[in-house]
């Protein structure tokens, strides 16, 4: 999932501080899982907003929202007859659901109040670590299922490097070296022989070399 | 044991199900403090419910610092359930905690009534 992480609440009151009406949009996508979008988040962000400006004695109203997805239109349209009652949004959505919402609602002012950090997955409660930056061109059938683009500091594809040291990368010594990983994985499911011969060169025109990305579905497609 | 009369309990089953929503609306809705008494850190019925008291307690600080009001009108106690004195003290000491840093701005400005303290 898209992992993010809340603002700190002194910047979103900086960008918002000189509206009327606003309204907290969650999303119960992702950023709800990783505990920082969703609809938990939105009824904190919107109190500590009321005691700030109450503190400040501003009047402003706040109101609470949090839609099933920010990255949809159909639930973004769920908005379109209240949203004309606020003067500006802070959405807790990933940067995708920000921009969904700026898009749809275009004469709205949008501010982002989570900064979106990576795809990852749930290590433990509270701790979540990156696992994918899709990449356009999946590689995990040959490296044991454990990603070197996302896991090895470097994204090199023919590791480890000179920096791993003890299982852990040369960067900090609590990053485990992605290639380590993937050489006891693969020598776990008896595939070593892979080392044997080198990775050719990637090609990375279906990452963000090739420029903003866009995915075809003709079967999905009205 | 008398405790100070202008405090209001609030039971819960444990302090885990205390969430961070919980302590915010209270202060939001015009408590001037809040406190949260758990089971001594180890003796949780719960395994871990004052734990996570704890970091939510935590956590309410920091956001209540980051938004210009005192941190310390939020708190958390570790005492047993069977220290009845222990509990006035607390609460004397909160209480006079609280007095010191005086009403709670929120509610001065209008906000609604206190509904929890």
């Amino acid at each position: 999932m898209i992992m993010a992480k809340p603002k700190p609440t002194e910047e979103i009151i900086r960008e918002i501080k000189d509206f009327d009406n606003i309204l907290v949009a969650g999303c119960n996508g992702c950023v709800a899982v990783c505990e920082a979008g969703g609809l938990k988040e939105v009824e904190i962000l919107a109190s500590a907003l009321r005691m700030y400006f109450a503190n400040q004695q501003k009047k402003i109203e706040i109101g609470e929202v949090s839609l099933t997805r920010q990255c949809d239109k159909e639930y973004l349209a769920e908005l379109k007859d209240r949203i004309g009652a606020y003067d500006a949004v802070v959405s807790i959505a990933c940067g995708a659901g920000v921009q969904f919402m700026a898009e749809m609602y275009s004469k709205m002012r949008v501010f982002p109040g989570v900064d979106t950090c990576f795809i990852g997955a749930t290590e433990e409660k509270g701790v979540w670590t990156e696992r994918c930056q899709a990449c356009g061109t999946c590689i995990l059938a040959s490296t044991g299922g454990i990603c070197p683009v996302a896991r090895c500091s470097k994204r090199i594809l023919n590791g480890p490097c000179g920096g791993s040291s003890n299982g852990k990368c040369e960067i900090d010594k609590e990053v485990p070296c992605g290639w380590q990983l993937i050489y006891e994985r693969l020598k776990e499911l008896g595939e070593l022989k892979r080392f044997e011969e080198p990775t050719p060169a990637k090609d990375w025109s279906t990452s963000r070399d090739g420029g903003p990305r866009r995915l075809i579905k003709e079967v999905s497609q009205i | 044991m008398t405790y100070p009369s202008n405090i209001r309990i609030v039971k819960v089953p444990c302090t885990g199900r205390v969430a961070i929503i919980h302590l915010m609306k209270a202060i939001e809705k015009g408590a001037d403090g809040v406190f949260v008494a758990g089971c001594m850190e180890g003796d949780c019925h719960f395994q871990a419910g004052n734990l996570r008291a704890k970091k939510r307690v935590t956590y309410v600080r920091e956001l209540l610092q980051s938004i210009g009001m005192e941190p310390d009108r939020v708190a958390m106690y570790n005492l047993s359930s069977g220290e009845g004195p222990r509990f006035a003290e607390i609460s004397r000491e909160m209480t006079d905690k609280i007095r010191q840093l005086g009403p709670n701005p929120v509610r001065a400005q209008g906000a609604r009534k206190a509904e929890a303290a």
